[in-house]
C-alpha cells in the first residue's frame, strides 16, 4: 500500500495532497470479510435478541431478526462504505469523521446476528449482553480515568495495573475486618493512592523514567500482594478474606426503563461512582480552570511555570488524584465481582486500561467508550460460549484485542500524547 | 540511552542540535545531542559523558556501590517483609514487651532460613552428598536465566531504539510454537533438526515482533498498545493450537504437544544430570551480538539515534520507519530464542503455560541491565538465580515465592534511584557533600536507566 510515510512522533502532515489509502484498505478487508461470512455464508433461520429483563415494569417484545437479509443488508453497507471511502481518498477529499462510527455499528451488528443465528441455541438477551459489558468494565474505566489524571499532566501511568490491585487487596482486607463494605472502598482508594506516592516521589522527586517505575511498581504490588495472599490471608481467610458485597442500589421508576434502566440504573454506588467520575473528570479537564492548568502542565511545563503554575506540584497532586480513583476501581473485583481477594485478580486489566485510555486519546469520556469496548467484547464471548458458537472460543477472546490493533492502526491513527508526558521537568 | 535529560533535550532542541554539529565526534559540547554520540567509532562500550564522567569510573566509584547497596537494601525489606508475616514471630510478638528477644530470634531466624534456602537453591548446596548435588543449584540458575537473558535482550534492544517492548511474552510464545511444531512435526537428522527449529522460534518471534514495528512505523500505533494486544492474541492462538490436531498430543485430553524430537533439543552442557543446555551459550552469543550491532554496527548505530531523537535521525536521512520495524523484527527474534530455550531447553513439550511470566520478567531484567547488552545478561543472571533460588525456598521454608518479585522489584526502584540510596546509606557523592546535588545527578543517570521514553 502506498501509504506515505509519516514521522513516527504522532505529527500526521494533513495536506490535501497526502492521500492515505489505510482506511479504505481496512473497510475493504472488513467488507470481504461481511460478504463471505454475514450474507454467502448466513446460517439461515433468525437470530432472537431480548430486550427487556425479567423484572423490568415494561416488557417488550424480543426483536426477531431474520439472519439473511440482515447479513445481506450489513454486509452491502459496509461495502458501500468500503467504495465510498475509495472514492473519497481518490477525489482528494477527507472521509466524514462519523463514517467509521457508522461502519463500526453496521458491522457489529451484522456479525450478533451471524453468530447469534448460526449457534446452537440462538436466542440472546440484550440486556444482560450489555449490562454484563458496563459491569466487566467498571474497573477499566476507572483505570483509564487514573491514566487519564496523570499523563494529562505529563506523567506516564503504567502503573494502573498495580493501582488497580492494591485497591482490590485493600479493599478485601479492610471490608473483611471492619466488616464495612464502605470502610473497604476507603481502604482501596488510600491503597491507590498510596502506589501514586511511590510513583509520583520516584519519577518527579527522583526523575527515575516513569515508564520503568510504572512497570515496577505493577511487579512489586503483585508480589506485595501475593505474598500477604499465600502467607497472611490464607491462613485465616475468615478474619482477612471474606469481604461483604456491595448492595445494588435501584434506583425508582427510573431503573424501568428499558434497556438503558438496568445499565444506568441498577448499579452499586462503585457503578454510580464510575459515571460521575467520568463526567467530572471531563468537566474538570476541559471546561475548568483547575483543567486548563493541568493540561498546560502536560503539554508546556515551561510555560506553565512561566505563569506560575507550581509544575511538579500540580503533577504530584494529579498522580496521587488518578491512584484514589484507580484504588477506588480496584474495589470493584473484591467488593462487587468477586467477594473474595486472589492473587494477581486484575489478570493484566490494568494494561487493558491504558490501551483503553490511549485508544480513548487522553480524553476521558473516548476512554469510556474504548473501555465499554473491551468490556462488551469480553462479555460477548461469555455469553457466547453459553450459547454454543461455532466459532471457537480462543478466536472470540481474541476479537477484542484485534479490533483494538486493527482501530488503532487503522481507524483512530495517530493518538498524540500530551506533548511532556514522560519528561520530568527540572526547573531551570 | 539518552544521556541527557530528555525535558531539557526538547526544550532545548535547536540550540542542542547546532551544539551537537558542532561537538559531533569530539564530545566537547556542553550538552552533548544523545543521537549523535560519535561511539562507534570511538571504540567505547559506551560514548564518553561529557561531564567528566566515564561510565568505567562510574562503576567502580558511584555505580556498582549504589548497585550493590541497592540490593542489600531490598533484601533487608524483603527479609522485614518474610519476618512480620511468619507466624512464630507474630506469636513471640504478642509478648514483645516481656521478652523482646523472642522476636528477633524469631524474626531473624524466619528471614535468614528463607535467604539460605533461596542461597542454596540458587547458588550453592553444601547439603548435598555429592559435588553434583552441590553445584546443581548454580546451573539450575544459568538454566532459568538463559530465556530471561534472552528475551531480555529483545526489550533492552527495543528500549535503545526508543520502543518500549512489553510484547516479549506474546514473542516468546509464538517463537516456541514454531520451533516445538518444527521439533515435532519434522524428522530430520541431528544438528539439521536443532538448527531449523532454532530458525523457526527465531522466525516465529521476529514475525510477532515485526507486526508491532511494521505497524508503529507505517501507522504511528502506539508500540506499548501494539505489543500488549499482540500479547493477548499470541496467547489465545497458542491455547487455540493446541487444541487442533497437529499440535496437540494424540493421547492426552490436556493442552500439550507431542515431545520434542530428541534430535531438536539442545544438548545438555554438563551431561544428564544438569538441565543446563546450549542455549545458554546460545544466549551468551546473543548478547555478544547485541553488543555488536549496537555499538558496532550501523544499524544499531541507527537504532540508537532514532531512540534518542527521531525527529534529528530523520533529519541526518535516517529512516526512522525502518529503525522501527527491524529493531522489533531482531527484538522479536531475541525473544523467539527464548521461547525455543523453553520448548528444546527445559520443557521439551510445547504447554500454553510456555512463557511462563518470562516476558514480563524481561522487562524488569533489561530494566534492571540500563538497556546494556551485558547490563541485562548479569541482570538476567541475577533474575534467574533469584527465580531457582525461590522454588527451593518455597519448598524448605513454606515462604512464598512471590517474595522473590518484591525484592527483585525493589532492587530496580533503588538502583534507579541513586541520590534515594544515597540518602539512605548517608554516602556523599564525589566527597563533595551529598547536599543539593541529588537533583541534577539523578537527572542523568536515571533517564539513562531505561532509554525509552
Amino acid at each position: 500500500m502506498s501509504a506515505p510515510v509519516l514521522s513516527p512522533q504522532g505529527q500526521a502532515p494533513q495536506l490535501d495532497t497526502v492521500r492515505s489509502w489505510k482506511t479504505p484498505i481496512i473497510y475493504a478487508i472488513f467488507a470481504v470479510v461481511a460478504l463471505a461470512g454475514f450474507a454467502f455464508n448466513a446460517p439461515g433461520g433468525t437470530a432472537t435478541f431480548g430486550i427487556s429483563a425479567g423484572r423490568d415494569v415494561i416488557q417488550l417484545a424480543p426483536v426477531v431478526v431474520p439472519t439473511v437479509p440482515v447479513g445481506w443488508a450489513s454486509a452491502l453497507i459496509v461495502t458501500a462504505i468500503a467504495v465510498f471511502s475509495f472514492l473519497q481518498i481518490k477525489g482528494g477529499r477527507k472521509d466524514p469523521r462519523w463514517l467509521p462510527i457508522i461502519y463500526a455499528v453496521v458491522f457489529v451488528i451484522g456479525f450478533l446476528v451471524w453468530v447469534v443465528g448460526s449457534a446452537e441455541r440462538t436466542d440472546v438477551s440484550l440486556v444482560g449482553l450489555l449490562a454484563g459489558s458496563v459491569t466487566l468494565a467498571v474497573p477499566l474505566i476507572f483505570g483509564s480515568l487514573s491514566g487519564v489524571l496523570s499523563e494529562r499532566v505529563g506523567v506516564i501511568n503504567i502503573a494502573i495495573e498495580g493501582q488497580l490491585l492494591a485497591g482490590a487487596f485493600a479493599a478485601a482486607v479492610a471490608a473483611s475486618i471492619s466488616g464495612n463494605v464502605y470502610a473497604g472502598m476507603l481502604a482501596a482508594t488510600v491503597a491507590g493512592v498510596l502506589v501514586s506516592v511511590v510513583l509520583a516521589v520516584f519519577s518527579i522527586k527522583y526523575l527515575v523514567n516513569q515508564i520503568i517505575v510504572g512497570v515496577v511498581l505493577n511487579v512489586l504490588v503483585s508480589g506485595l500482594t501475593g505474598f500477604l495472599f499465600s502467607t497472611v490471608l490464607s491462613r485465616d481467610s475468615q478474619t482477612w478474606n471474606s469481604p461483604p458485597s456491595l448492595p445494588v442500589i435501584q434506583i425508582p421508576v427510573l431503573e424501568h426503563i428499558p434497556i438503558l434502566g438496568g445499565i444506568l440504573f441498577r448499579q452499586t454506588i462503585v457503578g454510580y461512582l464510575m459515571y460521575a467520575a467520568v463526567i467530572i473528570v471531563y468537566i474538570g479537564l476541559f471546561h475548568t480552570k483547575w483543567g486548563l492548568r493541568v493540561r498546560s502542565v502536560g503539554e508546556h511545563p515551561k510555560a506553565a511555570d512561566t505563569l506560575g503554575i507550581k509544575v511538579n506540584f500540580t503533577r504530584a497532586r494529579n498522580v496521587m488524584l488518578g491512584g484514589a480513583v484507580a484504588g477506588l476501581g480496584g474495589s470493584f473485583y473484591t467488593l462487587v465481582s468477586v467477594s473474595q481477594f486472589t492473587t494477581d485478580m486484575t489478570a493484566g486489566q490494568g494494561y487493558i486500561a491504558l490501551a483503553a485510555m490511549i485508544f480513548g486519546r487522553w480524553n476521558p469520556v473516548w476512554a469510556f467508550f474504548a473501555a465499554l469496548l473491551f468490556g462488551f467484547a469480553t462479555n460477548l464471548r461469555f455469553v457466547l460460549s453459553i450459547l454454543g458458537t461455532p466459532v471457537p472460543g480462543e478466536f472470540l477472546a481474541m476479537l477484542p484485542y484485534v479490533v483494538t490493533i486493527v482501530a488503532v492502526a487503522g481507524l483512530v491513527g495517530r493518538s498524540r500524547p500530551p506533548a511532556a508526558n514522560g519528561t520530568p521537568y527540572i526547573k531551570g | 540511552m539518552s544521556r541527557s535529560d530528555d525535558g531539557r533535550r526538547d526544550q532545548d532542541f535547536g540550540q542542542d542540535e547546532n551544539e551537537a554539529k558542532a561537538g559531533m565526534g569530539t564530545a566537547g559540547g556542553r550538552e552533548p545531542l544523545p543521537a549523535v554520540p560519535a561511539d562507534a567509532q570511538s571504540g567505547e562500550v559506551e560514548p564518553p559523558e561529557n561531564r567528566g564522567r566515564s561510565v568505567l569510573k562510574e562503576i567502580f566509584h558511584g555505580g556498582s556501590l549504589v548497585s550493590i547497596l541497592a540490593i542489600v537494601l531490598s533484601l533487608f525489606l524483603g527479609g522485614i517483609l518474610i519476618a512480620v508475616t511468619n507466624e512464630r514471630v507474630v506469636e513471640a510478638a504478642t509478648y514483645f514487651f516481656a521478652r523482646p528477644t523472642d522476636t528477633l530470634v524469631a524474626a531473624w531466624e524466619a528471614a535468614s532460613s528463607a535467604y539460605v534456602a533461596l542461597f542454596q537453591g540458587a547458588i550453592f548446596n553444601p547439603r548435598a552428598s555429592d559435588l553434583q548435588g552441590m553445584i546443581f543449584p548454580f546451573t539450575e540458575t544459568l538454566a532459568v536465566s538463559t530465556p530471561l537473558i534472552l528475551a531480555g535482550l529483545g526489550v533492552a534492544l527495543a528500549f535503545r531504539a526508543g520502543l518500549f517492548n512489553i510484547g516479549a511474552q506474546g514473542q516468546i510464545i509464538i517463537g516456541a510454537t514454531m520451533a516445538a511444531w518444527v521439533g515435532f512435526t519434522l524428522d530430520l537428522p541431528w544438528g539439521i533438526h536443532l538448527l531449523l527449529v532454532i530458525l523457526a522460534g527465531i522466525i516465529g518471534g521476529g514475525i510477532w515482533g515485526g507486526i508491532a514495528g511494521l505497524l508503529k512505523a507505517r501507522t504511528g500505533a502506539h508500540e506499548v498498545i501494539l505489543t500488549i494486544m499482540l500479547n493477548y492474541i499470541a496467547v489465545y492462538l497458542l491455547a487455540y493450537l493446541l487444541t487442533t490436531e497437529s499440535f496437540q498430543r494424540p493421547d492426552s485430553s490436556q493442552p500439550i504437544s507431542p515431545r520434542l524430537d530428541a534430535t531438536a533439543m539442545y544438548p545438555r552442557l554438563f551431561g544428564d544430570g544438569f538441565r543446563l543446555h546450549w542455549g545458554f551459550v546460545v544466549a551468551i552469543g546473543a548478547t555478544l551480538l547485541v553488543w555488536w550491532l549496537l555499538h558496532r554496527s550501523t544499524i544499531g548505530f541507527e537504532f540508537r539515534a532514532v531512540g534518542a531523537n527521531p525527529h534529528a535521525s530523520k533529519t541526518a536521512g535516517i529512516s526512522v520507519a525502518k529503525g522501527y520495524t527491524l529493531v522489533m523484527i531482531i527484538a522479536g527474534a531475541l525473544s523467539g530464542l527464548a521461547g525455543v530455550a523453553q520448548v528444546s531447553g527445559t520443557e521439551g513439550v510445547l504447554t500454553d503455560g510456555v512463557a511462563a511470566s518470562f516476558g514480563f520478567d524481561a522487562i524488569t531484567v533489561a530494566l534492571l541491565g540500563r538497556s546494556t547488552p551485558w547490563g541485562t545478561f548479569f541482570a538476567g543472571l541475577l533474575f534467574g538465580a533469584f527465580r531457582a533460588g525461590g522454588v527451593t525456598m518455597q519448598t524448605l521454608t513454606g515462604t512464598p515465592i512471590d517474595i522473590v518479585l518484591v525484592v527483585q522489584s525493589l532492587i530496580v526502584l533503588f538502583i534507579a534511584a541513586p541520590p534515594l540510596v544515597r540518602a539512605i546509606f548517608r554516602i556523599h557523592e564525589d566527597g563533595k557533600g551529598g547536599k543539593g546535588k541529588p537533583r541534577r545527578k539523578s537527572s542523568r543517570e536515571t533517564v539513562k536507566a531505561g532509554g525509552a521514553a
